[in-house]
Formats: C-alpha cells, sequence, structure tokens
C-alpha cells in the first residue's frame, strides 16, 4: 500500500534539514488532532458575516447593508448572515464561534499586501517568502509524522516553505500502469523544485483514490465556485485527514470577497459557499470532527460605513470564525470594540482589537501542542510580545 | 557535436523570450538570436486576436439587453428551464462570446511567428488585468485587450494607461461606473430622489457616492507599486478626482456603452494628491493625475521590476531592472525601447533557465512543439492547471514566480496535460528526436535526450519531451 507519506528521497529532494526537524521535534502533537486555515480572499465584510445588530451604531452606519430579522441570532449584540445556516447550527451546538475584530499588523488596506502578511505571518509585508501555516508543521513535525494539505490547483503562500506540503484538487486520475510517472521521477532527481513536487503529487492521487476523495471519478475540474463545488471541496478535504495516514494541517482558499459595489448579493453567495464547505468538511469528518479546529480568516475587513456604490471600501478589522468539535468555550473570542465613532479605526474601520497573530498562536498552543518558544520566533518571528490568546477554543 | 554560443542563445531566444518554437524557429533565430528578438518590435503594437468584429461597446450592450430581459423574464415570472426563455439564450450568447475570445486568442498565441511580441502582450496584459470572474465585465475582456492595450504595448507607458483606465471594461471592473462625486450635483439630485422613493416603495436608494477601488488599484498594481509612498488621503484625493468617468446610459445622448464624462457626477473643487495641487476641472483633473503617476520615477522601477521578473527570474538581477529603468527613464516611458534594452541586457541570456512556465506558456509551447492547432478543450486544460483564461482571481493578475506554480498537484496535472496530448499526437510523430531538437535546440540535455530516445513509444517520447525540466522551465 502506498502511504501518504512523502518518501526519505523527497525530503532529501526537497533540501530538507532533517536535523532541524529533530531540534524543533519536541513539541509532539496530540494524536489525531486536525487543523484547517480557510482563507477568505479579498477583504470579508465583518459585519455582514456577523453583524452586530444589537449594537445601537450598526443600522445608521451601514444603511441599506444593515440586516435585520433574516439575520440569525447569536446573543444580544451579535448575529450571522443568513447565508451561514450551518454555521448557525453549529455555533448553537457550541462548536463555532466569532472573532468579531481582529486584524493583521498591516493597515495599509493592500489586498495583496495584507495577504502577505496574513500568510507569511511576519510582522511586516515581504519579509519572508514562506507560510506560517508551513513553519508550524515544522514545529509539529515528530520525525515528519505531520503533514499538510491544500486544496485547490496553485499552493498558497500559507503552506508553502521547507516542510513538504501536498496540494490537490478534483481532475481525472492518471494512469497508473503508465510508465512516464516513474520515467519523470528519474529525469526530475536533480530538478530541485518540480522533483519533490512531482513525487508528492503523485502520492497524494493515490490516496485520493485510496480514500475516495477523488469521488470515484465524479468530480469534474472546473466544477467552478458553486455551493456545491465548495461542498464537495469540504468533503474531499475530509476524505483526506480522516485517512489513516492523513496529513494533520490543511488550508484551503475562497475567493471573491472584495464587495465595493452590490454587496448585498454579492456576499450572499460568498458565504453561502463558504457555509457549504464548513458543512461539507463537518459531515465528511465524522467522528474526526470532535479532534478538529477550523479557522476562517481574511486580509482584512471593510470600512463600517457603507459606500457610494452599494457596497464597502478596504478597512482594518474583520471578523473571523473558529469552528470544529473541539472547542469548548462560548461566546465571541476576544472583545468587541463597538461601532462608537470614536471606537472605530481611523474614524473609518472596525477596530483591530485583536492581532490575528495571538488568535492563531492561541489555537495553535491549545489545539495543536505547539510551544510557545517556536511559535514567538519559528512561526511568526519576532512576535514575543505578542500572548497567545487564552481560551479562544 | 557541441553546441555553440549562438545554438544556446537561439534556444534561449525562442523559449525564453517567446512562446516556446515552432518547427525551424530555432534554426531561424540562430542567424542573429538578438536581431531576430529586435524584428519582432514594432510602433503599431502586437497582432489583436478576432473578436467577432465586436467592439466593447457593441458588447456592453448586448450585456444590457441581456440584464433588460432578465428583469422583464422575472417580473413576467418565467421558468428559467423554458426552451423560449430570452434570458437564457442571451446567457449562450455571452458564453460564446466569451470562448470565442479566448479560442482566438490561444490560437494567436499557437500559430504566432512573433513569440516574443505575443508574450511581450500577455504580460502587459496581466499588468492590467481585467478578469472575467465579474460577469458584468466577462465579454469585455477580449476586446479591451485588442482596443486598450495590444495597439499600444510598444508605445508609450503614458498612453496604454490611459488608455486602459478609461476603457469601458476598466471602469465595469473596478466599479469606477458607478461612482460619484459625494458633493456632485448628480449626488445631490439622487439624495433627494432616493428619500422620495425610499418613502413611496420601500426600495433602497440608488447608489450616490464614491468608490475608492479603481483609484487604488491605479496607485498600487498599475503604476507606483503599493510602496510608491501614497496615503489612504490619496487614495481618496485620486478617487474624487476620477469621479464623473462613467459609460454612457440610455439618457446620455452618446450610444450606450460609451465612455463619457459626467461633469454633474465629478467631485467639485481641487484635488491634492502625493503632494500635487490639482485645480482644473473636468475629464483633465484625473488625466492630469495619471500622467504624473505614469512619469513618476517609481513606477518605472517598480514596472521594470515586474518586466525582469517575468521574462527572467524570479528575484531579478538587480542590474538588470536598472537597465530597464534607464531606458524606461531616458526614452520617457517608451516601452518599445525597454523591450530593446530587455533583449540586449547580457543578464537576460544567461542559459540556466531560472522561470517555469506559466500553465498558459506550457500549453501553448507544446502546441507549438507538435505543431497542432490547439482544440476547443485545450483552454479547459488551462484552466485545470490553474490558470483559467481571462478569469484571474484578483486585479493583482496571475502570479509570475514558480513557487506558485509548481504545487505539486499542479505537477501531475501538467502531467496528465502532457500524457492526453501526446496520446493524441505522437503516434504521428516520425521522429521525436528530432521533434525534441526542434523544440529545444541546445538547451535540451542528455539526461532527457537519453530518456526520450529510449521510451517505448512515440507518445511517450514526446511526453517526456513536454515534460522535461529544459521543456518546463525557459
Amino acid at each position: 500500500m502506498t502511504r501518504f507519506r512523502p518518501s526519505r528521497r523527497a525530503f532529501a529532494a526537497a533540501g530538507l534539514a532533517l536535523p532541524f526537524l529533530a531540534r524543533v521535534a519536541d513539541a509532539a502533537v496530540p494524536r489525531g488532532r486536525k487543523f484547517v486555515v480557510v482563507i477568505c480572499r479579498g477583504g470579508m465584510d465583518g459585519l455582514t458575516v456577523a453583524p452586530p445588530v444589537g449594537d445601537p451604531d450598526y443600522r445608521a452606519l451601514r444603511g441599506a447593508l444593515a440586516l435585520g430579522d433574516e439575520a440569525l441570532a447569536l446573543d444580544g449584540t451579535f448575529a450571522l448572515h443568513p447565508s451561514l445556516a450551518s454555521v448557525h447550527a453549529l455555533a448553537r451546538a457550541g462548536e463555532a464561534r466569532i472573532v468579531p475584530a481582529v486584524a493583521t499588523p498591516d493597515r495599509a488596506r493592500s489586498h495583496f499586501e495584507a495577504q502577505d502578511v496574513l500568510e507569511t505571518g511576519a510582522p511586516g509585508v515581504y519579509a519572508t517568502t514562506s507560510g506560517w501555516l508551513n513553519r508550524a508543521v515544522q514545529a509539529m513535525a515528530v520525525g515528519g509524522k505531520t503533514d499538510a494539505i491544500s486544496v485547490g490547483a496553485t499552493a498558497p503562500l500559507i503552506l508553502r516553505g521547507a516542510a513538504p506540503a501536498a496540494s490537490w484538487s478534483p481532475g481525472r486520475s492518471i494512469d497508473a500502469t503508465a510508465r512516464l510517472p516513474a520515467l519523470l521521477q528519474d529525469l526530475y532527481s536533480d530538478a530541485p523544485l518540480l522533483g519533490p513536487a512531482l513525487a508528492r503529487g503523485l502520492a497524494t492521487e493515490t490516496m485520493a483514490r485510496e480514500t475516495g476523495a477523488d469521488g470515484g471519478g465524479a468530480m469534474r475540474a472546473g466544477a467552478g465556485q458553486g455551493r456545491e463545488a465548495a461542498r464537495t471541496m469540504g468533503s474531499s478535504l475530509a476524505d483526506f485527514l480522516k485517512a489513516p495516514d492523513g496529513p494533520q494541517v490543511a488550508a484551503v482558499s475562497l475567493d471573491g470577497f472584495d464587495t465595493h459595489a452590490n454587496q448585498m448579493v454579492q456576499l450572499a453567495n460568498r458565504l453561502a459557499g463558504l457555509d457549504a464547505l464548513v458543512d461539507g468538511l463537518h459531515g465528511g469528518l465524522g467522528p474526526a470532527w470532535k479532534d478538529t479546529v477550523v479557522l476562517a480568516v481574511t486580509e482584512f475587513g471593510r470600512t463600517a460605513r457603507a459606500n457610494g456604490t452599494g457596497g464597502t471600501d478596504h478597512g482594518t478589522g474583520s471578523t473571523a470564525l473558529v469552528l470544529g468539535g473541539a472547542l469548548t468555550g462560548r461566546g465571541i473570542v476576544g472583545d468587541w470594540p463597538t461601532l462608537k465613532r470614536q471606537a472605530l479605526f481611523e474614524d473609518r474601520d472596525v477596530y483591530p482589537a485583536l492581532d490575528m497573530r495571538a488568535l492563531a498562536k492561541g489555537l495553535l498552543a491549545e489545539h495543536m501542542g505547539v510551544e510557545r518558544k517556536a511559535l514567538d520566533t519559528l512561526v511568526f518571528p519576532d512576535s514575543a510580545g505578542v500572548e497567545p490568546l487564552r481560551s479562544a477554543i | 557535436m557541441t553546441a555553440t554560443q549562438k545554438d544556446i542563445e537561439a534556444a534561449i531566444a525562442v523559449t525564453r523570450f517567446g512562446l516556446g518554437a515552432k518547427a525551424g524557429e530555432i534554426a531561424e533565430a540562430a542567424r542573429d538570436p538578438r536581431g531576430y528578438l529586435q524584428a519582432q518590435v514594432r510602433r503599431e503594437g502586437a497582432e489583436t486576436f478576432a473578436t467577432g468584429g465586436e467592439t466593447s461597446a457593441q458588447r456592453l450592450a448586448e450585456f444590457r439587453d441581456y440584464r433588460r430581459q432578465r428583469v422583464m423574464a422575472e417580473q413576467a415570472g418565467k421558468g428559467k428551464g423554458d426552451e423560449a426563455d430570452p434570458v437564457k439564450a442571451a446567457r449562450g450568447f455571452l458564453r460564446q462570446n466569451l470562448g470565442g475570445d479566448i479560442q482566438a486568442r490561444l490560437e494567436l498565441a499557437v500559430e504566432t511567428d512573433a513569440g516574443f511580441r505575443e508574450r511581450w502582450a500577455l504580460f502587459w496584459a496581466n499588468h492590467f488585468t481585467v478578469s472575467a470572474t465579474k460577469v458584468q465585465a466577462a465579454s469585455l475582456v477580449g476586446p479591451y485587450e485588442n482596443e486598450a492595450i495590444r495597439p499600444h504595448v510598444f508605445g508609450r507607458f503614458a498612453d496604454l494607461l490611459d488608455a486602459v483606465e478609461t476603457h469601458p471594461a476598466m471602469l465595469v471592473y473596478l466599479d469606477q461606473a458607478q461612482s460619484i462625486g459625494p458633493n456632485s450635483r448628480a449626488a445631490q439630485v439622487l439624495k433627494r430622489g432616493g428619500r422620495r422613493r425610499a418613502q413611496t416603495d420601500g426600495a433602497p436608494p440608488r447608489p450616490k457616492g464614491l468608490n475608492e477601488n479603481l483609484a487604488r488599484e491605479i496607485m498600487e498594481l498599475h503604476t507606483v507599486g503599493v510602496d510608491g509612498g501614497y496615503s489612504q488621503a490619496d487614495v481618496t484625493e485620486f478617487a474624487r478626482a476620477l469621479t464623473g468617468l462613467g459609460l454612457a446610459g440610455p439618457r446620455d445622448g452618446a450610444p450606450p456603452g460609451q465612455v463619457i464624462f459626467r461633469e454633474l457626477a465629478h467631485e467639485p473643487g481641487e484635488r491634492m494628491v502625493m503632494g500635487v495641487r490639482y485645480k482644473g476641472t473636468g475629464k483633465a483633473q484625473s488625466g492630469a493625475i495619471l500622467a504624473d503617476l505614469a512619469a513618476k520615477p517609481q513606477t518605472a522601477r517598480f514596472v521594470c521590476t515586474k518586466i525582469a521578473r517575468h521574462f527572467v527570474a524570479d528575484d531579478p538581477p538587480p542590474a538588470l531592472v536598472d537597465r530597464l529603468v534607464e531606458a524606461w527613464t531616458s526614452s520617457g516611458g517608451d516601452l518599445g525601447r525597454v523591450a530593446i534594452a530587455l533583449v540586449d541586457a547580457p543578464e537576460a541570456w544567461v542559459p540556466a533557465a531560472r522561470k517555469l512556465k506559466t500553465p498558459y506558456e506550457f500549453v501553448a509551447s507544446s502546441f507549438r512543439a507538435v505543431g497542432h492547432p490547439p482544440p476547443m478543450r485545450a483552454n479547459q486544460a488551462i484552466g485545470t492547471l490553474g490558470q483559467r483564461t481571462f478569469g484571474a482571481p484578483s486585479p493583482k493578475g496571475w502570479p509570475d514566480e514558480a513557487e506558485s506554480w509548481a504545487a505539486s498537484d499542479a505537477l501531475v496535472k501538467r502531467m496528465e496535460f502532457a500524457q492526453g496530448l501526446s496520446a493524441a499526437v505522437g503516434p504521428g510523430v516520425e521522429d521525436p528526436m528530432r521533434l525534441a531538437d526542434a523544440a529545444l535546440g541546445a538547451r535540451l540535455g542528455p539526461a532527457a535526450a537519453k530518456a526520450i530516445s529510449r521510451a517505448e513509444t512515440r507518445a511517450e517520447a514526446v511526453a517526456l519531451l513536454l515534460m522535461s525540466p529544459e521543456f518546463q522551465r525557459r
């Protein structure tokens, strides 16, 4: 049987420093634990994800974008957008929480700069070319026992780096009887980038066949961004995660959250996709859901006020979601700075009350057993001053 | 036989600067590799591809018809599956437009004798991305590239910038078409009308304000770059200056879809952008800001770095960037001169292939190598490899670094494509070694040559060629 783990040769070909792994390998990942990061690209509007319908300033700031009775109530202040019905059901069961005012340390309101900071975990832009989730995998690895996977045709920055990370996207499966894969692996033996990538890709393909993540060939490439495609993406990811030698860490991206105009319609669709992804993952994981934590984040929030074209412009604080059967706490995560005029960031955006790194560090520490020292230096460089958030789970 | 310096340079000219070799091209370039490329730079720009003879304005009018019919059909309560449903017909028409444009563009890439010129045009199309992921812009992307980009790619950057930022496709894609000065007369009128209507039928008020999207992306992505020294206030001021720029509607007296300037919607007053005061009124105000942005040294450096990264190395040699900036600056942003400087730069000719082909380049060069026109489903393959044509996920366009395209799954998908193409065309290839020589020339290394020569079948040999590191990289 082909195991999921990349071969030693793949490690060596990747130029991976095994002694380095051994050095940080004293932090053991609790068995069976899973950690998934969902990146919602484009600057997701937190005030639509989890509208603070009980905040006295909400309605006036938002005007036509304000949600009313159709929002799904969480507590006296917050509700969830009606498209997030599955997330709401999880919240009622204590398996989903909102983080209503979180932001990366970047303040430039540029998608690309903010996504870079969100994914590299560096204190500033373009400081490193590897992703924090990849470095977290390095910190977790005990002799290479932790693997990571991304779903989608391109590798997201958050998972790029020295630790081998597989990627997978639906498509027709390869002809296992052809000689080409073996011939190519020989031909790539001196190719630093292509060699290890192809080896991992072939191993993942084998695993997809064995676990049924490829949907028995029923999934089609280019199935689009629709709700059902998102659900299938979630359940395929679940198939990988729960496989006996499956990865423990995963990343997946959703696009299209940049809503400068006609936001109500656009976001209803995008959030339905996010909800379906969560639902697919939840349903697909089955009993493994209880060992899972999912973090859904975006690069920045949007202006607290509606703009002139039925949308919102680039802002700062946004809402993250923490989900999973491993959650024990209740209520919102972090503080709510409110929408009072003097509480807005630069009289414009939701105040960034919580550093994204504090949230991620808290989850990695509590759920994946990553040690403080590794979090402060390796995973989030120069972040000793950023305390891991307690009780985020 | 040992390869001469000229043989290697001929292979580099066709594969690194161009879109991969068709049969005979490397031999042709071998006479004078630099001259071969320089001859492709021409004032009149790059070739256009066929869009069924339709302009952006015509496409926009069609799209508006489609939307109107959809509203009417919804009001009439028509079923969506209805065969006679005009909405369904219109949607099919839109899809056909987009599919036809994409196919014509790929055919041009596969068939052109001027691979460098086409790559240069593709670079600018990506730099000034308008993506069909926004449905309102979908049928405009093809005409946009032909009208605003391709004629200007060897002209002045300022002219290219002006053509791009005032094109209907860009105005729609980055929401400019809806932006209105908050203190303009149009905003006052709309505010009163909106309130009245809200009282009567409870409908949400119509948009009546500023949208920053275009202003920000012009600064961040198209000109000075994110480190170009502008602030949030500069973005907002620029957005105010841009108000008034929009598309003609039914009551504007101009052909619908034509770009017009509405003084009524323009934010009155002078603007302060990056330390410069812009008096002026009307369209001249934003035009002056655009011209100043085009002329900034930050713009030259930001764009030249991108050019060097695209053609030569993910981490481009600073000396190369300096050369391009020098050509840009001394010529007032003449892009033909920058293209010549790129060809003249010794850093661009180092034998090591440091770039990984993007999926589009890989698929186009594969069809060029095997000498077959691309079938309709070739574009689907490009999408499966992660680069849906005209479908970049954001205004930033497609990434240009090898790491973005070398995900493990992406490599498997490339292999599947190579297997599929080779199974179809490989059996008809008389001598795979000769095909490999024509495709890679002196760049074909001994390991790949050995693997190709030992292949069990012609199809396997062709697949090995297409997947060889030499073919994947450039």
